[in-house]
């Protein structure tokens, strides 16, 4: 059984955690703007889904979980890699399509997977991802092994049967699981009043006798303390737990998207609560950080993105010969 | 040998299974209290305990995915989903989870796990309870297919199910599970690819799966009768496809027909003439014939349904045309 052993509540959380929860943050956003840049390169092809402006709910969720508790997640799954610790690099090369990335360049942006780091994947049907967790649950609790799962999901997936089948299962078995939404009130370009009946998401997990709960996803403490609070009562054999993290995308669904569905001033006033911005204002009222020590993680974030594009633009496109290779695995 | 039926054939197997690995469960929709639509889990509920055969709500979806995702975290699961007709509302799952993840991970996951479906018709069940939709599974890459026709193949195949690391599509025809068979006493297993020839004749290649083995095997008599030879080929599995014993058989008798329950526009029988033609065209005295099932939704009334199935006679009708 593995132990939470560098778990604190948020409030006690030592000078170099907050710090390390800072500067996951800028080193999501800092990649993600990068990639961008190398998509208009044509660099990276696809689709292109980015998380600017979310990184507070990957950030403070993941950290507060054991590094062996199993993640999955959608597509827009950059920064839930990154914060679990996945390679920047190996990401990257992912996304430029090389065989060094993460799932060999099979997979694309959509589909990142580091089994070693628990990470089960970035799953791109709406919603499909969902019953997966539960089955990861349900080893879990017959291995007694102590993991537990979150997983991310969108507010558009709450309209998919799926979403009402896993959360009853998950209930009914008692599963250890997170159901973390990350309701950004946007599916692509379909705002969640126009499709959603009841547009607080978290009272509808109430249906499924869970505990659920809406929390601040622009407030990386806030997310890690509710999260945390969440784990230790699944991880103690309760059963499930959901979270509807409030939060917006600044940027379009995809690249292709070019947001005619709603207008720039939106995205501004969510930027004056800008996770990044907003943490760091806090550390440096409690005298955490100074300019200097936040300018020395803007050179460190910045190191690691400038090398994470330097190892996918020098690693080798996959072989053709291995075009066949994991449809299936052979007999060993 | 053994004498046994084709259901106790697999519920022996399952039953084997679960006492060898407590890793391995069962899940689904009354399989465990009730004894499972069709009675193949019958008695293990009592053995092995709701812990291990899971009964689970009708929610074909979360069953199958919860499936693989038990079989991502170390476990084995066989998953009942009643019937092919039912499996349609996991066809996501199964489509696009458990035959990808393989491949999308670049080999990081596995999904060892079988899914077991009852298919077919016969019973007067109407449209929605009796299609044959096991070529549409045979159509995906990244998971097998398996369609046993015999107690003696149910048992092999099963075996082999469990030992594979990747998904297990594993269809069972409802006209078979009364059947019996002979099934050797001693441990075996009948691996993935390699059809059976049931009987042997110089004439013609009758190619048949599941239960149509049977209207198949009529048909060769029926031919016997004619003085015509037939060699009756059951697939056993059909991805893989043995292509060998195909390709063999027609360059033996120069003759084919295929022979499926189910509709025959853009369905598996196609493939087989197909494949055909690409391996042994020039060995073929005569287009590759087909004989399926009516290109409609299945009716109720009794006549009706059985016009709409593959008879006896009307597989020997297709065999004799081609001389
Ligand atoms: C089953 C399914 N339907 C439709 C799509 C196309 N699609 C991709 S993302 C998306 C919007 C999902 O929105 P949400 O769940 O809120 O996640 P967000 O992109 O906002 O993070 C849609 C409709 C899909 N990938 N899968
Ligand atoms: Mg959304």
């Amino acid at each position: 059984m593995t132990q939470l052993i560098d778990k604190p509540p948020a409030k006690e959380l030592p000078n170099e955690q907050l710090i390390e929860l800072l500067r996951k943050m800028m080193l999501i956003r800092r990649f993600e703007t990068k990639a961008a840049e190398m998509y208009a390169k044509q660099k990276i092809a696809g689709f292109l889904h980015l998380y600017n402006g979310e990184e507070a709910v990957a950030v403070g969720a993941i950290s507060a979980l054991n590094d062996d508790d199993q993640l999955l997640t959608h597509y827009r799954d950059h920064g839930h890699a990154l914060a679990r610790g996945v390679e920047p690099g190996r990401i990257m090369a992912e996304l430029f399509g090389k065989e060094t990335g993460v799932s060999g360049g099979r997979g694309g942006s959509m589909h990142l997977f580091d089994t070693e780091k628990s990470f089960m994947g970035g799953y791109a049907i709406v919603c499909g991802h969902l019953p997966l967790a539960c089955g990861l649950a349900l080893a879990n609790q017959r291995l007694k092994n102590g993991r537990i799962v979150i997983c991310f999901f969108g507010d558009g997936a709450v309209n998919e049967g799926e979403f009402h089948e896993s959360l009853n299962l998950a209930a009914v078995w008692k599963l250890p699981v997170i159901f973390m939404c990350e309701n950004n009130f946007y599916g692509m370009g379909t705002d969640i009043r126009r499709v959603s009946a009841v547009i607080e998401i978290y009272k509808r997990a109430a249906a499924y006798a869970m505990p659920s709960k809406q929390v601040d996803g622009m407030n990386v403490l806030e997310m890690y303390g509710e999260t945390l609070k969440a784990a230790e009562r699944v991880r103690a054999g309760e059963g499930p737990s959901f979270l509807e993290a409030i939060c917006f995308r600044y940027r379009g669904h995809s690249m292709a998207d070019p947001e005619a569905y709603r207008d720039r001033g939106q995205t501004e006033r969510w930027r004056e609560l800008d996770p990044i911005i907003t943490f760091r204002k806090t550390l440096t009222e409690d005298g955490v950080i100074d300019e200097g020590a936040f300018q020395t993680l803007e050179a460190e974030v910045e190191d690691i993105v400038n090398e994470a594009v330097r190892f996918a633009e020098e690693s080798p496109v996959p072989q053709l010969e291995e075009l066949y290779t994991h449809v299936y695995k052979e007999d060993s | 040998m053994a004498e046994m039926s084709f259901r106790g054939a697999l519920r022996l197997t399952l039953q084997e299974e679960l006492q060898a690995d407590e890793n391995v469960i069962l899940m689904g929709e009354d399989i465990g209290a009730y004894g499972g639509s069709y009675s193949v889990t019958k008695g293990l509920f009592d053995e092995f305990g709701p812990e291990r055969v899971m009964d689970t709500p009708i929610s074909e979806s979360v069953v199958v995915g919860a499936g693989i995702g038990a079989a991502m975290g170390g476990l084995r699961p066989i998953v009942e989903l009643m019937t092919i007709n039912f499996s349609l509302l996991a066809l996501d799952q199964i489509v696009n989870n458990a035959a990808k993840l393989s491949y999308m991970s670049a080999g990081q996951i596995h999904v060892p796990m079988v899914i077991r479906m009852a298919s077919g018709a016969g019973s007067q069940l109407s449209s929605q309870h009796s299609q044959s939709l096991e070529g549409w599974y045979a159509h995906i890459p990244g998971i097998k297919v398996v369609v046993p026709y015999t107690p003696r193949d149910a048992r092999g195949l099963l075996k082999t199910a469990f030992n594979e690391q990747n998904p297990v599509i594993f269809i069972e025809h409802t006209a078979l599970y009364a059947r019996k068979g002979e099934v050797p006493d001693e441990d075996y297993a009948i691996p993935f690819g390699q059809a059976e020839v049931m009987r042997e004749g110089a004439d013609v290649t009758l190619i048949g799966y599941s239960g149509s083995v049977y209207q198949t095997l009529g048909a060769a008599d029926i031919l016997e009768e004619a003085g015509r030879e037939a060699d009756v080929i059951n697939l056993r599995t059909l991805r893989p496809l043995d292509v060998d014993t195909i390709v063999a058989s027609v360059r033996k008798t120069h003759r084919a027909v295929v022979i499926e329950d189910d509709w025959k526009f853009g369905g598996f029988a196609g493939e087989i003439a197909a494949i055909i033609m690409e391996e042994a065209f020039d060995d073929l005295d005569g287009p590759v014939a087909r004989v399926c099932g009516a290109d409609v939704p299945m009716p109720y009334a009794k006549a009706l349904e059985q016009s709409a199935l593959p008879n006896p006679q009307q597989i020997a009708d297709a065999a004799l045309a081609l001389f």
